[in-house]
């Protein structure tokens, strides 16, 4: 009794997309819907297949990638800076706060006609993109973790005879690690959403997202499918990474 | 033990501790007043008082944390004017670092000493095993309880061997029984290091049982009352007739402020034996 629970509950997750492919494939086979654009989930594996075998996917998923780590890196590191003379220098604060927090307002897509007259289409242009992703969440996570340091640790530095910089280096920056790592998460996942994003909209060059729209373009719904799945994994995996680098750095730093 | 060139002693002259208030009328509220304090070394001096009559304020003075106020505190004959390694502190909640363990807390109040690595880890290793955690040194404080956080606290605040160690209501957020705990704990200690320590709290009882001098303040501004010497030897003993005389003699500058308490009145005139007291006798101020 208590194995078939065990089983139960680690596999009834399953049921659901299980149930689903079958219902997929049991349309496509016995052709109920009759419509030139569904494919069946073989179709979409055989398409798969071709495109790892090809090195097709791994050239557009590695296209995105590299944009996407470039405009993470080059958005968290400016993000970390601003947020922490935000967080830290309350002159700073008073004179370009305001500005921060009205141009943080402006929705993300809203900047693509601008950087395309900007920057162009091209690869520039997108990571310009990204890194505007990745820099308002932790801009805007860094500066509050560093706010909200406790006043009363901030006393015992005091006692103590620490420096500001010490104050900082010890006491300000531990108490805010929690919210700057969730900055940085949010930053990952904005910018792979945004990488997305960014090959619908500045269409020039290679990614997950051109092969989708190529797929869509020539009604190619397995292209289309098989891209999502691809999409997917990638960001799962990087979730994944995220909450396991997390849980470490929470042990580190003894919570 | 602290090796002393000159005198340790403490004098505390507060002549006047004002804070800007919106809500009075001449826009400050002066919260102390005329309070004059000499602790010579190695003394435990209580302070006791309601919530509001300023001894927090008082500490933070000698602290150095606040240093507008009129008056002048010295230790050892030079002016306090902002915090330093040679007075040490306990507040009221425990303030240890939640990233750091036991034995790094303790350490905080070591990194601006003037001692080597090994020094200091062999300081560190002495106040652990002085506050009785050997085994919990690499324990973080959400791991431990409030009394154990409490006790670690007050390892850091002795670890520089400062000249004074000042402790806020230090037993205020624990339970009853860990209250008493740590309370003959810091007896024991204060015993065997003999470093000058002014405590405030609202509790009569532990002000006496912890005390050479018992301060009783009264607020509006915050004054001193009167100050009470307990020439009793330690270990104290909660249960001693002369014990509770002392304490019930402090109590009754709270209970009646103009009426002495029932163990003043002297054994004749009492009817009965146990705990009666006549109602007509004792009048409670609230």
């Amino acid at each position: 009794m208590r194995r078939n629970q065990a089983f139960t509950r680690r596999w009834r997750g399953l049921a659901v997309p299980f149930a689903a492919i079958v219902l997929w494939a049991l349309v496509a086979r016995l052709d109920l819907v009759n419509s030139a654009l569904l494919v069946s989930p073989a179709k979409v594996l055989d398409t798969g297949r071709e495109l790892l075998s090809s090195g097709v996917l791994w050239l557009n998923l590695r296209a995105s990638l590299a944009r996407e780590l470039t405009g993470f890196v080059i958005g968290t590191g400016s993000g970390l800076v601003l947020g922490g003379l935000l967080g830290l220098w309350p002159r700073f604060n008073r004179i370009v706060g305001p500005s921060f927090n009205t141009f943080k307002q402006i929705s993300l897509f809203a900047w693509i006609p601008l950087i395309s007259v900007w920057f162009g289409l091209g690869d520039v242009a997108k990571v310009v993109f990204l890194s505007l992703a990745a820099l308002v969440p932790v801009v805007v996570n860094t500066a509050d973790g560093m706010r909200s340091t406790p006043a009363t640790l901030l006393e015992v530095a005091r006692v103590y005879g620490y420096t500001r910089a010490k104050t900082i280096w010890h006491v300000v920056l531990p108490s805010a690690a929690p919210a700057i790592f969730t900055g940085v998460y949010l930053a990952l996942v904005y910018s792979w959403l945004a990488t997305i994003g960014a090959e619908y909209l500045l269409v020039s060059g290679r990614g997950v997202g051109n092969l989708l729209i190529e797929g869509s373009e020539h009604f190619r719904m397995d292209l289309v499918l098989f891209g999502m799945v691809a999409i997917g994994l990638v960001g799962w995996l990087m979730n994944a990474s995220a909450r396991t680098l997390e849980r470490a750095l929470a042990r580190r730093l003894g919570r | 033990m602290t090796s002393t060139v000159t005198t340790d002693d403490l004098h505390i002259h507060v002549a006047s501790k004002r804070f800007d208030s919106s809500q009075s009328t001449d826009g400050s509220l002066q919260v102390l007043q005329d309070m004059d304090l000499q602790l010579p070394p190695g003394e435990f001096v209580s302070i006791v008082g309601a919530s509001g009559c300023g001894k927090s304020t008082l500490l933070r003075l000698v602290l150095g944390l606040d240093t507008a106020y009129d008056g002048a505190i010295t230790l050892g004959g030079e002016a306090i004017s902002g915090p330093g390694l040679d007075r040490g502190i306990v507040f009221q909640d425990h303030r240890l670092f939640p990233w750091l363990t036991v034995e790094q807390n303790i350490g905080v109040g070591l990194r601006n000493a003037s001692f080597n690595a090994q020094q200091k880890r062999h300081l560190i290793a002495e106040h652990v095993a002085l506050v009785g955690l050997e085994g919990f040194e690499k324990s973080f404080p959400h791991q431990i309880s409030g009394g154990m956080a409490q006790r670690v606290a007050i390892a850091r605040g002795l670890v520089n061997r400062p000249r004074v160690l000042l402790l806020d209501e230090p037993f205020g957020a624990l339970d009853a029984l860990t209250r008493a705990r740590l309370q003959a704990e810091l007896q024991r200690i204060w015993q065997k290091e003999r470093i000058t320590m002014l405590l405030v709290t609202h509790d009569v009882e532990e002000a006496v049982f912890l005390g050479d001098r018992v301060v009783v303040m009264q607020p509006h501004p915050g004054r001193i009352r009167r100050i009470v010497p307990v020439n009793l030897p330690h270990p104290r003993n909660r249960s001693d007739p002369e014990f509770i005389r002392v304490r019930d003699d402090v109590l009754a500058d709270f209970l009646a402020p103009d009426r002495r308490g029932p163990s003043d009145v002297p054994p004749t005139a009492q009817p009965s034996a146990a705990i009666g007291f006549s109602s007509e006798r004792i009048r409670f101020a609230w």
